[in-house]
């Protein structure tokens, strides 16, 4: 009930794994800066708007995975700084290695070898 | 792990639905910032500031669109529109106020009250003892037949039928004797002042097959019980030692004396436990072998028999050896019995021995009133269903009424389920209110009526538990109550076009049948309780006005208690004439006891030619002045009248001697001779509902125990003290064990008609009340309803007689048939419910046309102000408006 599957995250799951990662790689960053971030590594496969990023962002500061804070930027700006937390490093390790599991499993059905 | 954080991120979300979000301008701003990033990283390179703006705005999405998203995951969206259905039901209340109140005060009223009925059968019938295995305890019951066929009851046995029934269960099972609790005078230590206590005296083996564990020093068991009279120990009730003793750690070794003997305390049963009589709180336990003189009295039947079937051992397989040697006695009896009839002897053969479930105890509260407690309990469920059905009512035309609105939600995207949510939180809003307020209401109500059920002079004392399972029914019904109140506004919600209502304009759509298929419930269900609260009303009238021949007003019973019975005449006569000389006093009389108290003595007298059943009663002379029973023919008792004289009543002179004048002759008790020296007028002697019987009154003679009954000048309870007093001064041997007025033995036989008259009232006026209400709503929605259609049938001409039957025929009809339907439900349970009616019946007149016509006078009312509108309709302002 509380999250169903809506068009904007058909990668539920795979989402939190790509945000959490990409706030280990960049340390404290804001939201923009996580979005650029995945899209520029996926090369632009992945790009997400805010209604996909943001509550995704507020459902991992929820469990506790993330975070937040209040800080200046370089350029004297307000900004909401994303911080991972020692249970976010925790659950990211748990998904990499669900992750890696799935995309054995997924490789042995596809015949790739 | 992972549960904890998903539990987490639930409960946060829980929180967050009922609590503001106080950081909202900082998630704007947040948002507004990430735009801002987006459009300095356009024009970097090289885009317009608009094109830009543009661009961002489709890369990234919209401000608004994520604060909706953000919302939805910061809250549990289900649940939010729960919240809001609530506020916008609140709403609604509030808007229509004095109807929401009405519907919330009658619903409560049912509700509070069914549960307070039900709190009432639980504590006095359901509720099992706090004992071992309540389950496979079982009391023996004689199902008896007289010559002429008519069925009678007995669960109370002497002792030596109880030494034989004990032999006949042999090992198979443990038996029990169980006496009744009964108010007995008792005094602690040297002190002279009376008390009052419950007293049951109970066999040995009792505490131990209830599995009983003390809660100060032991209880007795069967060692305890082995010798007649020789063993006077006492257990207390843990309600008794706390209550009277304060739960004293000395209270083991202190004695009391009751009747002849003094008694040691060794011990208080456990907390819970008070006795086996539901609606009477046992304090003292005796046992069974020191009511000595009871043990070798044929006829004196003080005591239930249970039995506990050893483990494997069935009920029935008991009962079957019970049986046996029942028939097998009876059998014995007939033979050696020579010049009775066969159809009495054929009577005696067909007795029965039941064994019926005594886990919830057994008592005479229990027979007396679980007749009435299952009716009350019917009645008020009648009258809850007309109240669901009052504001199902009003739901359905709140949301008919509403009717634009729910089509203005659908055609912009509501879903149906949503839209029947909206309308059962409404009602679930009413219902949890009503459950609320009933609650409060069974809370108050349950005592009060328990203070009904017995005088007030000698309050019941009933363990009302309010806990889960008195609790569970209510809630059970709030749950049903809510379903049944939601489901018809639903259903009509989710059949709404929204074509069809736009283009109607709003016009009615959900079809009246519904509403007049209720109506029609409601005057069904209100003439049914109108009925039965006619009978029952009818019944108390007719038995508190009936005459009673005698003047009850004024008048003191002194229960009197000599120490010792022999040479105690004179004293009675000396106190008497005392009592006589006080302020106050008009006359008084010794006897054996007052007119309708329980006791009675009958025997069968026998004149020449016939013998006749006849209830009789020691008094001296004055008996009849201070009762005002008039002398027809005769003498009074002297002074010192020979045992042999006898005044007789004028039932007796009929019954005896064809109403022939019979002074001065005899007639034969028990082989010796009465001769009649007088004759009186009839009064009751036990039982207010008994037609007037022959009774024989014998002069007074040396009792140990008996009553002086004084008529006063004024209230006669004021000068109780100083009967006392005198009392006590003037003879130590003797004591008042307790007053109590006349008129409150005679009232204390109409409780259970009292109670069901004044509930039945009760409820009968608010089912009324309420289904009028529920007359004049549907009435009034189906003015309103159809206006435009009315003011346009009054400009083409319609007469005012026409547009009241249009508006009114359909659903006065279901009234009407409703109303025959409840008549004819309410006579057959008339029949059902004979036994309780005194000097009327179902099919009497006055049964029919009392419910019919106060039902009539409130539908008038009911319908009047609506019709009174439909007819002042201007045709020219309904055109002009729509």
């Amino acid at each position: 009930m509380t999250n169903r599957e809506t068009k904007a995250d058909v990668l539920q799951g795979t989402l939190d794994l790509l945000v959490l990662q990409a706030v280990d790689g960049l340390g404290p960053s804001h939201g923009y800066a996580i979005a650029a971030r995945l899209e520029q590594v996926s090369g632009g496969a992945i790009q997400l708007n805010m209604g996909t990023l943001y509550p995704a962002l507020m459902r991992l500061e929820q469990r506790g995975e993330l975070r937040a804070s209040w800080a200046v930027t370089a350029n004297n700006r307000r900004a909401r700084l994303y911080a991972i937390t020692k249970a976010g490093r925790k659950a990211l390790e748990q998904r990499r290695a669900d992750w890696d599991r799935m995309v054995g499993i997924m490789k042995a059905l596809l015949g790739d070898v | 792990m992972n549960v904890m954080r998903a539990l987490r991120e639930w409960l946060q979300r829980f929180l967050n639905t009922f609590r503001p979000d106080r950081v909202r301008r900082d998630r704007e701003d947040e948002l507004r910032l990430h735009l801002e990033m987006a459009v300095d990283e356009a024009r970097r390179q090289g885009l317009s500031p608009p094109e830009a703006r543009r661009q961002a705005a489709l890369r990234w999405g919209g401000v608004p669109q994520t604060m909706d998203a953000l919302h939805d995951q910061r809250t549990l969206p289900r649940l939010d529109a729960v919240r809001s259905d609530c506020v916008q039901a609140w709403r609604q209340l509030l808007r229509y106020r004095t109807a929401s109140v009405a519907a919330i005060v009658s619903l409560g009223l049912a509700i509070g009250a069914t549960t307070a009925a039900y709190r009432l059968i639980d504590a006095v019938l359901l509720r099992p003892l706090p004992v071992a295995a309540p389950d496979r305890l079982f009391m023996v019951t004689l199902n008896t037949f007289d010559a002429s066929g008519r069925s009678g009851y007995r669960d109370d046995l002497d002792y030596l039928e109880f030494r034989d029934y004990a032999a006949a269960c042999g090992e198979v099972a443990n038996s029990l004797l169980i006496g009744m609790s009964s108010r007995v005078p008792i005094t602690f230590g040297a002190a002279d002042a009376v008390e009052h206590a419950f007293r049951q005296y109970v066999s040995g083996n009792v505490f131990p097959t209830f599995g009983l564990r003390p809660a100060a020093g032991r209880l007795f068991t069967s060692s305890d019980d082995l010798t007649p009279g020789a063993q006077p120990v006492a257990v207390l009730s843990y309600e008794y030692w706390t209550r009277r003793f304060g739960r004293d750690d000395h209270i083991v070794g202190r004695t009391f004396r009751t009747g002849a003997a003094t008694f040691e305390i060794i011990g208080v049963a456990p907390e819970g436990f008070t006795g086996t009589e539901p609606g009477r709180l046992t304090d003292i336990f005796l046992p069974s072998l020191m009511n000595v003189e009871a043990l070798n009295s044929p006829g004196w039947s003080w005591f239930r028999m249970w039995v506990r079937p050893r483990d494997g051992v069935t009920a029935q397989s008991v009962r079957e050896r019970l049986q046996a040697r029942l028939t097998r006695n009876h059998a014995a009896r007939a033979a050696s019995m020579h010049d009775v009839p066969a159809d009495q002897v054929a009577a005696l053969m067909n007795e029965r021995v039941e064994l019926v479930p005594a886990g919830g105890g057994a008592s005479g509260v229990q027979r007396m009133f679980r007749m009435p407690l299952l009716i009350v309990i019917a009645l008020g469920t009648l009258v809850l269903l007309i109240a669901c059905a009052n504001v199902a009512n009003l739901l359905a035309t709140r949301a008919a009424a509403r009717a634009r609105e729910f089509a203005l939600r659908v055609s912009i995207g509501a879903s149906r389920s949503r839209l029947v949510q909206m309308v059962m939180v409404e009602s679930a809003l009413l219902a949890v209110s009503a459950a609320a307020l009933g609650g409060l209401f069974a809370q108050w109500a349950a005592p009060f009526v328990v203070s009904w059920l017995a005088p007030a002079e000698q309050p019941m004392r009933l363990i009302l538990p309010w806990d889960l399972r008195t609790w569970l029914p209510g809630a059970g019904l709030t749950f049903v109550v809510t379903g049944l109140l939601g489901l018809v506004p639903a259903i009509r919600v989710s059949g709404f076009h929204p074509s069809q209502m736009i283009g109607t304009g709003g016009e009615r759509v959900a079809s009246r049948g519904l509403s007049s298929t209720l109506v029609g419930a409601q005057m069904a269900f209100s003439v049914f309780v109108l009925v039965v609260a006619t009978l029952f009303g009818a019944t108390f009238a007719h038995l508190a006005t009936r005459p009673l021949g005698l003047n009850d007003r004024n008048v003191l019973v002194l229960e009197m208690r000599a120490r010792d019975k022999a040479g105690t005449m004179p004293a009675w006569t000396h106190l008497t004439a005392r009592l006589r000389e006080l302020p106050g006093v008009v006359t008084a009389a010794a006897a054996g006891w007052a007119p309708l108290s329980d006791s009675g003595w009958r025997a069968t007298l026998k004149a020449p030619g016939r013998s006749v059943e006849t209830f009789l009663l020691n008094v001296a002379p004055g008996f009849f002045d201070v009762f005002d029973i008039a002398r027809v023919s005769g003498r009074d008792f002297g002074a010192d009248e020979a045992p042999g004289a006898a005044i007789v009543n004028e039932a007796f002179v009929r019954a005896f001697f064809d109403g022939r004048d019979p002074v001065g002759r005899t007639i034969e008790r028990g082989g010796s001779p009465l001769t009649v020296i007088g004759v009186v007028k009839d009064a009751v002697y036990r039982n207010v509902r008994d037609p007037f019987r022959p009774v024989v009154y014998l002069p007074m003679v040396d009792r140990d125990e008996g009553v002086i009954v004084v008529r006063t000048a004024g209230d006669p309870t004021a000068l109780g003290p100083a009967f006392r007093a005198t009392v006590a001064a003037e003879n130590s041997d003797f004591q008042v064990a307790g007053t109590m007025p006349e008129t409150a033995l005679v009232r204390r036989q109409m409780l259970r008609e009292r109670l069901l008259a004044a509930l039945s009232a009760f409820f009968g006026g608010m089912g009324l009340l309420v289904a009028a209400v529920g007359l004049y709503g549907v009435l009034n929605a189906a003015v309103t309803g159809r206006r435009r259609e009315i003011g346009i049938r009054i400009a083409l001409g319609a007469r005012a007689r026409h547009v009241m039957r249009r508006i009114a025929a359909t659903v006065l009809g279901a009234a009407a048939a409703g109303a025959v339907a409840g008549l004819v439900g309410g006579m057959l349970f008339g029949r059902v419910i004979d036994s309780l009616l005194f000097r009327i019946a179902a099919t009497d007149a006055m049964a029919i046309v009392t419910p019919l016509s106060v039902l009539a006078a409130a539908a008038a009312v009911a319908v009047f102000t609506p019709l009174r509108r439909a007819v002042q309709i201007d045709p020219v302002q309904v055109l002009k408006t729509d």
